[in-house]
């Protein structure tokens, strides 16, 4: 009578510890990893958009192209599109069942926050790059 | 060959068979509050790219965003903001593995009642630096 106990896996996979999505705690760690770095990029985001408050067009070109205003918005950007692409894709894995539906989701999930974000990244450089210009 | 039979697993039991508490109500808006800034990010993009677009379409959007439907959007997306912020935290405190006796309650309220008054603080300085 076999062991009833006996993993499936190879001892290799099982120093590796990557489960089965093969990923290990990737998804978790850069949750946390994103959700550290957005506590103070988003603190100064509330004071960016604070001092946007009824600004006129040249006011707000001159603030969002300031390179230090810019650069802290790059960095929100990305760490932000990236929490909640994560946040997301666990809330869709939580509840869309369904293969079809869920993989459906989950590629919308990640369309929708690349776009949103290569959308921000692209006017934040015109308007910061154009400023050289001028 | 033998076909591959699919086990009756117990369902894990959802939501709905819990008493509602504070602390799970909280965890529930710490997800609603996430995804309403996931679908609101969009109009950050929005007001960056009509300024990077021009004048025009700039002063459409911050007309929006000035008169009082937009004023209300941003002000609730102050509040979800905050709140999501100071639930994560929250997360944090657990993650670190305290935070989990009878102190839940107080986090809860601490994360309620700072994202109130952050925004207030935010709003109020918004208005007088302007």
């Amino acid at each position: 009578m076999a062991d009833k106990n006996v993993s499936m896996r190879t001892p290799l996979s099982r120093v590796k510890g990557l489960g089965a999505s093969g990923h290990g705690v990737e998804h978790w760690w850069l949750q946390r990893l994103t959700a550290a770095a957005n506590v103070p990029l988003m603190i100064a985001f509330a004071f960016i958009v604070a001092a946007l408050a009824g600004s006129s067009y040249v006011e707000a070109l001159a603030l969002i192209s300031h390179p230090l205003v810019a650069i802290i918005l790059i960095l929100a950007v990305v760490s932000v599109a990236n929490h909640m692409r994560l946040g997301m894709q666990v809330i869709i894995e939580d509840y869309v069942h369904g293969s079809a539906a869920r993989v459906v989701a989950i590629i919308a999930n990640n369309f929708y926050t690349v776009a949103v974000a290569v959308a921000c990244l692209y006017a934040i450089l015109k308007v910061s790059l154009g400023r050289i210009l001028f | 060959m033998a076909e591959a039979k699919e086990a009756q697993r117990p369902l894990s039991p959802h939501l709905q068979i819990y008493r509602v508490t504070w602390t799970m109500a909280m965890s529930v808006f710490h997800r609603a509050t996430g995804t309403a800034l996931y679908f609101g990010f969009a109009l950050f993009a929005v007001w960056l790219v009509a300024l990077a677009t021009g004048p025009r379409v700039f002063n459409a959007v911050q007309w929006f965003f000035g008169s009082p439907l937009g004023l209300l959007i941003l002000f609730g997306y102050t509040w979800v903001l905050m709140h999501h912020l100071l639930g994560g935290i929250r997360h944090f405190i657990w993650d670190f593995g305290y935070g989990m006796g009878d102190e839940r309650m107080a986090l809860a309220r601490l994360t309620l009642i700072g994202s109130i008054a952050l925004t207030l603080a935010i709003w109020v300085a918004a208005f007088t630096f302007l």
